[in-house]
């Protein structure tokens, strides 16, 4: 099937490329540059930060910005609440010109689990407000249609906490917000291995998005490239459809006995 | 005239904003918040700044 006519839709924006990647915890800004491009991704979150003009390390958004068809993500990390958020993103624009936010409202540093509440309520003011609107969730059903209600352009629930590395964790649930959702469903958070990219493809997410698993890689412009081609080969299990899983054996060969001149059994 | 620039007491010259982000020479884009308001660019040259004022001058950073 041809990868052109199954883009990922973000409003009105087509992408044909179904990872998203974060650009922070790179070892310089060359070696995030390197990964955006072996990895072929059009969408790179990016942070807002204290203009520091003791700190050489600003030169980020050059090289990103050099880069054709890639488009910057600003996210809204280190927001406490939705009016904190709101802010960011409001930022955010006079920065990069961006309809696109990753609303992420996650108070409490050591867990880093996203606040559903608040999430919810800056989501909706800033979809209302036009905005492209992907929000940063806890895996939960309920919490990804409301969001869908107010008219969010996707959800990104979590795999497992941020940084952790731990996987899908919560694919029993990512299960149910795919099965239910209209719009679409990026696992952002968790992921350390492309095969989990790949699974959380063929489950019927819509995409993934991954920072750590790329940057702490001992190679990040090649664990990006293999990122990309387990959400593509991913994505085409999910539209080839997995066979069914069965309870005994079914036999793939001719089970003749011709080896021993007998009759087939 | 004395603001509180980035959270830090800071001295300045500067009339209004544009020649405050001058002062600070960024080799990037930054964004000002002038007292919790967002300045749009266009209006960086014609917003005064006050004593007291809290400016806020942000860009970006990587992150997830």
């Amino acid at each position: 099937m041809n990868q052109e006519d199954d883009a990922l839709v973000l409003g009105d924006h087509a992408y044909t490329s179904r990872l998203l990647l974060g650009t922070g915890k790179f070892a310089s800004a060359d070696v995030m540059a390197r990964a955006v491009a072996a990895s072929g991704v059009q969408i790179v979150t990016v942070a807002l930060r204290r203009f520091d003009r003791d700190r050489p390390d600003d030169a980020l958004l050059t090289p990103l910005l050099a880069m054709e068809g890639v488009t910057l993500m600003p996210n809204t990390s280190g927001a406490r609440n939705a009016e904190e958020a709101i802010q960011a993103a409001r930022i955010a624009r006079e920065l990069c010109g961006s309809r696109l936010v990753k609303v992420e409202i996650h108070p409490n540093p050591r867990h880093l689990m996203p606040d559903p509440i608040e999430t919810y309520e800056a989501a909706r003011v800033l979809a209302a407000d036009g905005w492209l609107v992907m929000p940063y969730i806890p895996p939960d059903p309920v919490l990804a249609k409301r969001l869908e209600e107010v008219g969010c352009a996707s959800v990104m629930p979590l795999g497992a906490a941020i940084g952790s590395g731990q996987g899908l964790a919560s694919a029993e649930l990512l299960k149910i917000i795919v099965r239910e959702a209209c719009i679409p469903v990026i696992v952002d958070a968790g992921l350390r291995a492309p095969s989990q990219a790949a699974a959380a493809l063929e489950m019927g997410c819509d995409a993934v998005l991954v920072n750590t698993a790329v940057a702490d890689a001992g190679d990040p412009p090649a664990m990006a490239a293999a990122f990309a081609q387990a959400v593509a080969a991913g994505r085409s299990a999910r539209r080839a459809g997995l066979m069914p899983v069965g309870q005994e054996a079914q036999a793939s060969s001719p089970l003749t006995t011709f080896l021993q001149g007998g009759e087939r059994v | 005239m004395k603001i509180l620039l980035n959270g830090e007491p800071y001295e300045t010259v500067a009339r209004f904003v544009s020649e405050l982000i001058a002062e600070q020479a960024p080799a990037v884009r930054v964004a000002a918040v002038v007292n919790d308001r967002v300045v749009p660019a266009a209006e960086q040259a014609t917003t005064a700044l006050a004593e007291g004022d809290r400016v806020e001058l942000l860009t970006f950073a990587g992150g997830g």
